[in-house]
């Protein structure tokens, strides 16, 4: 583990991390976007200040459900095509990026709807397909971890990330049609009454908010990918 | 006609000889499918054990159970498929043979499926002693159905059985895979069972079945056509 400071003429320093805004200005875009839902934002007649976690909840969906997993399904089809190790690497961060976003989801659902159905979980159609999607994206990154050769690595989680995307139309199709033989006793999606302007402002804005907050984790997390893959391969020369 | 050439066979031809030779070995050690049955006939006991018999009718309980424990079996089975390929590095000569990728891909699903069937002739009879199921007038229908059910299974988990078996995880990364893409399957097959023993008309559960024949068509054709890169060296 010992290296000589002086000697390594051979291993070349590092360029200086640049600064990314990026990152910085999504967070700051969710937070502003909270402190106007929590201070400026009429609180919702029919289910109280609980309705406020709507403005973090259905915008991670979008962002976890929507553009990591389509972002995901995209590349890893193109990769086993073009073979280029960055499409590899984006499919990477889409996963693991819309992993944290779906978890959100996942979290935030139940706590919403214990005061609003009067339930932590029901097994909805809506719900059951977030969940399985999470269960097929956790699957995509458990696969990733446990493959070591990294060209290997890379075809094998492109598979699986089509075959997933595959997927989705038939959990989708097959939830949907065992919730509407079952049909439960609760409303199941609370009827949503036209906005105000206030929420719909808010809303909006946090879609923009948490769209900007994905693509910086997208790019911390490609940036990790390929500084882990140069120093792999900096370790293979020497 | 004295020379003999060397014809490579066709993908059909090919398919069957990986599946004859994989049927071959399970057949003289008997292991796998052994097992597979035992575990199947032990979890159709123990679920019964797992409800208040007072309270859930068995014949309510019966399609849950024989297509949960079909599922779990048949994950036994194609555990086994690429691992028996690790001996001896005999998955080399499999790839390094004339024939197409596909084709192996195919030949080991279709030992796959009469495995899964296989353990399900067992497993079917003895869900219909064991919770009094009355299965007589069903029979074909409920065959047909396993067959489309286990068509899917084997479809995807053939594939991930090839990977698994490189990966770190192996055996525990086949379920974790698979699972997933076993729900609409299990949900398609037991809601139709259960409007068969319901004693409904069989195109009540058309819906059902008509998602479980699109999920055999999809992904057996984006299986077969995905196999050749998780073998690529």
């Amino acid at each position: 583990m010992m290296r000589d400071p002086a000697a390594p003429a051979d291993f070349p320093a590092p360029a200086p991390p640049r600064r990314d805004l990026l990152l910085p200005l999504g967070f700051l875009a969710v937070a502003a976007v909270y402190v106007r839902a929590i201070a400026f934002t009429p609180v919702e007649a029919q289910q109280g200040p609980a309705q406020k976690i709507l403005y973090v909840h259905a915008t991670s969906a979008f962002v976890g459900l929507y553009l990591a997993f389509a972002l995901m399904a995209v590349t890893s089809l193109l990769y086993l095509f073009l073979k280029d190790e960055k499409l590899d690497r984006v499919a990477e961060s889409a996963a693991e990026v819309g992993l944290a976003f779906t978890t959100v989801v996942l979290i935030t659902g139940p706590l919403w709807g214990r005061p609003v159905w009067g339930a932590w979980w029901t097994w909805d159609a809506r719900l059951t397909a977030t969940l399985f999607l999470w269960f097929l994206i956790l699957g995509y990154v458990l696969l990733r971890g446990a493959v070591e050769e990294r060209g290997m690595r890379a075809r094998y989680s492109a598979v699986l990330a089509l075959l997933a995307a595959l997927l989705v139309p038939f959990i989708h199709l097959s939830v949907y049609l065992f919730r509407t033989m079952h049909p439960m006793p609760i409303v199941l999606k609370p009827s949503a009454p036209s906005m105000s302007k206030e929420m719909l402002v808010t809303f909006a804005s946090s879609f923009v908010a948490f769209t900007l907050l994905f693509a910086g984790l997208l790019r911390a997390r490609y940036r990790l990918a390929t500084l882990r893959d140069q120093v792999i391969d900096r370790e293979g020369e020497r | 006609m004295a020379d003999v050439v060397a014809v490579p066979p066709g993908m059909v031809t090919a398919a069957w000889l990986v599946a004859r030779k994989d049927l071959a070995i399970e057949f003289r050690t008997r292991t796998a499918f052994f097992s597979a049955i035992v575990f199947a006939l032990m979890g159709i006991t123990i679920f019964y054990f797992a409800w208040d018999a007072t309270a859930v009718a068995a014949i309510d309980l019966a399609p849950g159970v024989l297509w949960v424990i079909f599922t779990f079996s048949g994950l036994l089975g194609l555990q086994r498929s690429f691992a028996v390929e690790q001996a001896d590095r005999s998955m080399d000569a499999l790839l390094s043979a004339p024939i197409d990728r596909e084709a192996i891909y195919l030949g080991k699903a279709l030992a796959n499926v009469l495995f899964v069937t296989g353990v399900q002739v067992v497993a079917l009879p003895a869900v219909a002693l064991f919770y009094n199921v009355p299965l007589g007038g069903i029979v074909v229908p409920l065959a047909g159905l396993a067959l489309l059910a286990a068509i899917g299974i084997v479809a995807v988990g053939t594939l991930f059985s090839a990977m698994a078996v490189n990966t770190r995880l192996a055996e525990l990364l086949l379920p974790m895979l698979s699972l997933p893409f076993f729900l609409p399957i299990v949900m398609a097959a037991a809601q139709t069972t259960a409007r068969l023993l319901a004693g409904r008309p069989v195109a009540e559960a058309w819906p059902w079945l008509r998602i479980l024949l699109a999920f055999d068509l999809v992904f057996l054709v984006a299986c077969t056509l995905a196999f050749p890169y998780t073998v690529e060296e």
